[in-house]
């Protein structure tokens, strides 16, 4: 068996109790709620922690609640399994039920929280790696090395974004909530991400993710969101490329505002600006996506540190950007639908 | 379905020829298995057990400098450690590759190669002991492919083999193929690229070793062999072998991953003799991976000539094998790779050339199919071209040419039934081929492919007259019967089998039976579970055994009802008289009689298989008792714009000669459908070479569970099986092999498939989405609609041993001059590639281990 | 570092007991070291592979990445509690049935998802069935004997009767 090395254990039951904690601990210190990442990572020893904070017994972190303005306000440490299959979830965010029944198996959904799989550690085949194995390469710039073997004379480190609810709620528009012992503030998902392997979190290191906001969806017909995965198997895979697209329709038909994210091809959801722009105040034609898909897949950069092959990912990301966008607008997607989505929940 | 005593009882008596045997019954390990009672290695535990970890190399080739241990000493619980210098003696499977230490005393030959071992109180302890060792190398030149080791003949991996780093050379031509050549009408020349895959058994190899008395031992290990285990352990601890008893604790899973013996079973027995203490070891996943033993990646040139009605005037075929770090098997392996291409379609002239290299990789070894999926997925995608440009529909190119049954091939494999014949025609049949195959729309495609294998291999793995399997039956006055044999229980159900054939044989219920299996100590030697032997190797021993018993117990019975004999009929718990059945005794009663009349009653069966044909140096390796077959179509949708597919429907159909329990087979069949889908969809045991001009270092791409793709229940497609039934004399009542047959025809079935969808050829596994969509580029392009290797490297195989087929009258034996036969001889080392009777005459060989 | 250690009460298959452990270790080492419940078995211990799915508060879990300190009193099943005395749980006897164990490594897993998959929905689909136990790995079966196994425990549970197809244990054309 390969196992966890000895930490202290906490479990605060109160949320200013856990930010003291975390303000006053070292910088080994570090949160857990599900586990299914921290644990991975500690027992390979990619990670360490010499104090680990459990999220999971404060009151109130848990629950999916309807917001007075018709959004949903979800706590962090909900297992994903209970937001995906939360009623309004499925009803009114089916895209975001997509994302998560596609998160590695079900018995993992019913461990991983929704918090803790927006802060899911970035991967690279490089670096989940155990102790020895990583030694083998003399480690990495990530964990304990100097160099990115991803690209060796890379000054930066390309581990890549691994979470499947993050591109998804970045397109829904969510907000999170960060808490610290300095108070606390709102700020677009999106805001939470940087543009690096390491240093993929732009939240402070004392500040503990408590909350997620979803904005009131408008009338589930002009509002279409859509996930796609792109995977080896049916299940258990993080995605080589995913894409979460919202698109906001006038009563023409014509797009009001639109959000594209792109996950596993970069260290952060990268959103697909351009073919955005290109899509407001149109009517959305096969042509215009098929020219939109082919804009947000430039936005992909693959690299060889996941599984498939990295060109061929470049390659068929447009395919999965033009899947998802005809999906949403109720046409046929035309691609082989992932075997863990043929009976999965169609999209609004 | 009944539990076993009903389906006995139940079955009137005369509605079938056999009361269990051809019944589904539930295994007789199934309710442990359900219930979580089956003990697994790593779930034993003994008074003062300690635990070990070995520390592996994290380089691929270099020389230990120095190994320190004072960190690791100080490690809390902390008990001992121990190094390569403690145990100088090798071992390995084969006798002709005895190249691996327990632990490395000098050279490290590839990252996860053990170097040293700990052992602490606590698992937890150990691990840290053994990250906290260093180990100093200097480090030597990576080879880390064919083409390395074929360009790179130093530094040499080990010091022996042919020659640099090339291990084993083959080359062997069974009639003279050029005048076969000059006869085709059509010649295809391909090659074909087979990727290494691995096991991956769920259970991770773990031991237990108990020092018992003065110096001996008890070793409790998750091994497909735990007789080779046992050989291995003796040699290199330097004791005698009746002082260690090896016992096969039930396999979580084994595939061929777990018929090595391994350094950690050795290094677990020394540290336990060491330290007094029960120790055990538990390998991680990623160990797991570096065990390995696995599918050598094969690089293969076939060269084929067809008439134009499609059959084959002569093959020629050139395998390549990238071995890894130690012989493990790969010298079979070898040899493997070419024998089994005579035995499924009628092949006149034949040539085979072989090389297996040593890279530093973890070691390959048998997995399922042992050697022969390479080939086969090359042999069937050819004739698949060959039938298109023919013209000739697939199947029919098959059927027209099918091996003759009972005939001997240009190998000199003797073939008993052959049900390839049933087999085609159930899966054509079952899939609407005929209406379908080539009509379906673009993307949508069907694919045919067969296979055959062994039902044991002929020859042990090293030379003795002995028996390959032994069972034992002690009966008494409890009426109960109790069975020993050294076989072992790996999850294909052969302790099912066991008890099924002496139940069948003396009458009595699987509930009467009681199992003593896989331990040196008790039990008398079955060889393993490896080569698909059991059912038919142990299956007749048990057979003889049961049959001795019965008729034990009927000579007595007889003489106290004065009943002949002859008319005693064993059922139902009862001898009776086959004239009267209210005339008879129950089992336990005859049982008494039987021991009053002759005293204690035991009996014993034992099974040496027929003697093959093949006198050549080689012939060892092919020749199997009889041989199963399988025939398998396979529906696929493509699509061509991302090369992404998808698997809808298996037909397999299989050549079991009888079932024994049907729902085994069955399961045996599924499974083996599911495995050869891995290896042609996903699996890849796959390498990293870091940037050359930065790093020497060559690792496992994935070792681990995520990253190594197994199918999961998401990407198996449905499955339509057929059991085709024609009892082979050889087998115990006339069953057949079935744990690796079915998986053969899979891989080449999916890629005819894709060819049928998109029409465009991958001759290579396993078959990424990529190299679809560049198959299709290159057509677009007007180029060949192909993807796969282009070249086959030019290899020195040696002097080729030159073989009379029996079609030209000969004798089983090369013409090569007694002179040359000399010089190869002494270039590629004695052991199972030669005759039995040349082994046993050099007794050099024959005492090797 | 020096492990802590826990105290704690356990409620496992319905019986309280208390155990002292590392506090650094997961529910999986504390069943098989400290409990001695070697039925809940292994694979990979990150989550991988499903073979240490036991239940907790029903809910099918990986005992793997599952710290003890975190179950607290809720109640936690294994394989060892399925059966009603002597009698087996409708899973075990269709798995036993069906031959859905080979090797049985992976099986302890597989019925504690089924078994909370049952909970949940009485008689489900064959995707919902998949799907349920689609982080289990099994080599052994090819898995439908398993699909099939659970199917037939549903219909088991459901109080009727259920025998299995023809076509699953012989094979199809079986008479020819």
């Amino acid at each position: 068996m390969i196992r966890l090395p000895p930490f202290a254990y906490r479990r605060p039951t109160d949320l200013a109790d856990a930010a003291a904690m975390l303000a006053g601990e070292g910088p080994e210190t570090r949160l857990v709620a599900g586990g299914t990442d921290l644990w991975p990572n500690l027992k390979r020893r990619h990670q360490q922690a010499s104090t680990v904070i459990s999220l999971m017994g404060i009151q109130g972190l848990a629950g999916v609640e309807e917001t007075e303005d018709g959004g949903l306000r979800i706590g962090a440490t909900t297992p994903l399994s209970t937001v995906a299959d939360h009623p309004v979830v499925r009803w009114r965010y089916p895209g975001l039920s997509r994302a998560i029944d596609s998160i590695s198996s079900p018995p993992l959904r019913n461990m991983g929280t929704i918090g803790g799989n927006l802060c899911v550690d970035t991967r690279c085949t490089y670096y989940n790696q155990s102790e020895e194995w990583r030694r083998s390469i003399n480690y990495c710039m990530k964990a304990a090395g100097e160099i990115c073997w991803v690209a060796p004379s890379s000054p930066r480190c390309w581990a890549h974004s691994a979470s499947d609810s993050a591109p998804m709620l970045a397109a829904l528009e969510a907000e999170v909530e960060l808490v610290s012992t300095r108070g606390s503030r709102r700020i677009p998902l999106p805001q939470m991400y940087q543009d690096d392997g390491i240093e993929y979190l732009a939240k402070q290191p004392d500040e503990i993710l408590t909350t997620i906001y979803l904005p009131a969806t408008s009338d589930a017909a002009h509002c279409r969101s859509s996930f796609w995965k792109l995977r080896r198997r049916g299940s258990i895979d993080f995605a080589v490329m995913s894409t979460a697209t919202t698109l906001w329709l006038d009563g023409h038909g014509r797009v009001e505002r639109a959000a594209i994210y792109l996950g596993a091809v970069a260290s952060f959801p990268k959103p697909a600006d351009k073919a955005v722009e290109r899509l407001i105040g149109e009517i959305p034609t096969p042509e215009l996506l098929d020219q939109v898909s082919e804009l947000a897949r430039r936005k992909a950069t693959p690299m060889d540190n996941t599984d498939f092959q990295a060109q061929w990912r470049k390659a068929v990301a447009g395919k999965y950007i033009r899947a998802a966008l005809r999906e949403a607008l109720g046409m046929d997607p035309e691609l082989l639908a992932p075997k863990h989505q043929a009976g999965g929940t169609p999209t609004s | 379905m009944k539990p076993p005593s009903e389906a006995v009882a139940a079955k009137p008596q005369g509605e079938r020829d056999f009361r269990l045997i051809g019944t589904p019954f539930r295994r007789v390990d199934a309710r442990a298995k359900v219930t979580g009672q089956t003990r697994y290695a790593d779930d034993l535990s003994f008074p003062r057990m300690v635990h070990m970890r070995l520390v592996r190399s994290t380089v691929p080739h270099a020389r230990i400098r120095q190994i320190d241990f004072s960190r690791a000493e100080k490690v809390p619980g902390f008990l001992g450690k121990l190094t390569g210098e403690a145990l100088p003696e090798t071992f390995g499977i084969l006798p002709v590759s005895q190249d691996e230490h327990a632990l490395c005393p000098d050279v490290v030959r590839f990252v996860g190669d053990p170097v040293a071992a700990v052992v602490a109180v606590t698992e937890d302890q150990a691990i840290e002991a053994a990250l906290a060792v260093e180990v100093e190398y200097e480090p030597l030149t990576t080879v880390a492919s064919i083409e390395e080791a074929l360009s790179t003949p130093e530094p040499r991996i080990h010091d022996y083999g042919v020659e640099g780093n090339l291990h084993k050379v083959v080359s062997m031509e069974f009639g003279d193929v050029e005048p076969g050549f000059e006869e085709a009408e059509v010649i295809l020349e391909d090659t074909f690229l087979y990727e290494g895959n691995t096991h991956l058994p769920m259970e991770q190899h773990s031991s237990v070793a108990v020092p018992e008395d003065e110096g001996r031992l008890t070793l409790y290990s998750s091994t497909q062999t735990p007789h080779y285990c046992h050989r291995a352990l003796a040699k290199v601890l330097g004791l005698p072998a009746s002082r260690i008893r090896v016992v096969g604790t039930p396999n979580g899973g084994g595939f061929g991953g777990k018929s090595d013996p391994f350094n950690h079973e050795i290094v677990a027995a020394r540290m336990a003799l060491d330290l007094g203490r029960p120790v055990k070891v538990t390998l991680t996943r990623e160990e797991v991976f570096y065990c390995h033993r696995g599918r050598h990646p094969v690089l293969m040139a076939l060269r084929t000539g067809f008439t134009k009605d499609g059959a084959i005037t002569a093959q020629h075929l050139k395998t390549a094998l990238d071995g890894g770090a130690y012989g493990s098997y790969g010298v079979a392996s070898t040899y493997y790779t070419g024998a089994l291409q005579t035995v499924t379609y009628d092949l006149p002239r034949y040539r085979f050339d072989g090389v297996r290299c040593f890279t530093n990789k973890p070691p390959c070894g048998p997995k399922r199919g042992h050697g022969t999926p390479q080939p086969r997925f090359g042999f069937e995608i050819q004739l698949d071209k060959a039938a298109h440009q023919l013209g000739i529909d697939p199947a029919d190119i098959r059927l027209k040419h099918l091996a003759a049954p009972h005939t001997i091939t240009a190998n000199w494999l003797k073939v008993e039934t052959i049900g390839l014949r049933q087999c085609i025609e159930k899966v054509v049949e079952g899939s609407g081929w005929r209406e379908r195959y080539g009509k379906l729309p673009r993307g949508r495609g069907l694919g045919l492919a067969c296979g055959s294998y062994l039902c044991g291999a002929g020859l042990p793995i090293y030379w003795n007259h002995m028996p390959q399997s032994g069972v034992m039956l002690k009966l008494d006055r409890s009426g109960g019967v109790a069975v020993f044999c050294g076989e072992s229980e790996i999850g294909q159900g052969s302790d099912s089998v066991l008890a099924a054939i002496v139940a069948e044989v003396l009458g009595v219920d699987l509930l009467d039976i009681r199992l003593c299996v896989a331990d040196t100590d008790l039990t008398p030697v079955d060889l393993g579970s490896y080569s698909s032997r059991v059912t038919l190797m142990m299956g007749n021993a048990a057979l003889q055994a049961a049959q001795r018993a019965r008729d034990l117990i009927a000579s007595a019975v007889s003489k106290k009802l004065e009943i002949p004999a002859s008319r005693l009929v064993f059922a139902e718990n009862r001898v009776f008289d086959a004239a009267d059945p209210e005339q008879g005794v129950t089992f336990q009663e005859a049982s008494i009689i039987a021991e009053a009349l002759h005293g204690t009653l035991a009996t014993t069966g034992s099974y040496i298989p027929p003697r093959s044909p093949g006198r050549y140096r080689g012939a060892g390796v092919g020749p199997s008792p009889t041989y199963s077959y399988s025939a398998s179509v396979v529906e696929v949708e493509v699509d061509p714009d991302t090369g992404l597919y998808e698997v809808h429907h298996v037909w397999m159909a299989h050549d079991i000669g009888r079932s024994i329990n049907p729902a085994l087979v069955m399961g045996q069949v599924e499974g083996g459908v599911y495995m050869g889908l891995g290896e042609v969809l996903m699996e890849e045991q796959a390498f990293r070479r870091l940037p050359k001009r930065l790093s020497d270092s060559l690792v496992h791409k994935m070792p681990s569970l995520l990253e190594y793709k197994s199918p999961t229940f998401h990407d198996m497609p449905p499955v339509t099986t057929y059991l085709v039934e024609d009892p082979d004399a050889l087998g115990p009542f006339g069953a057949k092999e079935v744990g690796q047959g079915p998986l053969l025809p899979i891989m080449p079935a999916v890629a005819n498939a894709i060819f049928d969808a998109v029409g465009v050829r991958v001759d290579q596994t396993p078959i990424h989405p990529h190299m679809i969509l560049e198959a299709l580029a290159a057509q677009a392009n007007e180029e060949e609609g192909r993807y796969g290797p282009t070249a086959f490297p030019e290899v020195d195989f040696g002097e080729t041993l030159l073989v009379p087929t029996p079609e030209q009258g000969g004798d089983g034996r090369a013409i090569n001059s007694w002179k040359e036969q000399l010089r190869s001889g002494m270039r590629s080392s004695t052991g199972t590639m030669t005759t039995r009777d040349e082994a046993l005459s050099n007794k050099k060989g024959a005492l090797t281990t | 570092m020096q492990a802590d250690t826990t105290t704690q009460t356990l409620d496992i298959n319905g019986e309280r007991r208390t155990v002292c452990f590392p506090s650094h270790h997961t529910l999986l080492e504390v069943l098989r070291e400290e409990c001695g419940l070697t039925g809940t078995k292994h694979g990979c211990e990150l989550g991988e592979c499903g073979a240490c799915t036991v239940l907790v508060d029903g809910e099918a879990v990986l005992s793997c990445l599952v710290l003890t300190a975190e179950v607290g009193e809720r109640p936690i099943e294994t394989v060892e509690g399925l059966q009603d005395g002597n009698a087996l749980h409708p899973l075990q006897t269709t798995f036993a049935d069906l031959g859905a164990a080979q090797c049985g490594y992976c099986t302890p897993g597989i019925l504690m998802a089924a078994k909370s998959l049952l909970a949940h929905n009485a008689a489900p689909s064959r995707p919902e069935i998949r799907e349920a136990l689609s982080g289990n790995l099994c080599r052994c079966t090819g898995y439908h004997k398993i699909v099939e196994a659970v199917e037939g425990a549903s219909v088991l549970l459901r109080g009727e009767a259920w025998e299995p197809e023809a076509e699953t244990i012989y094979g199809h054309d079986v008479d020819s």
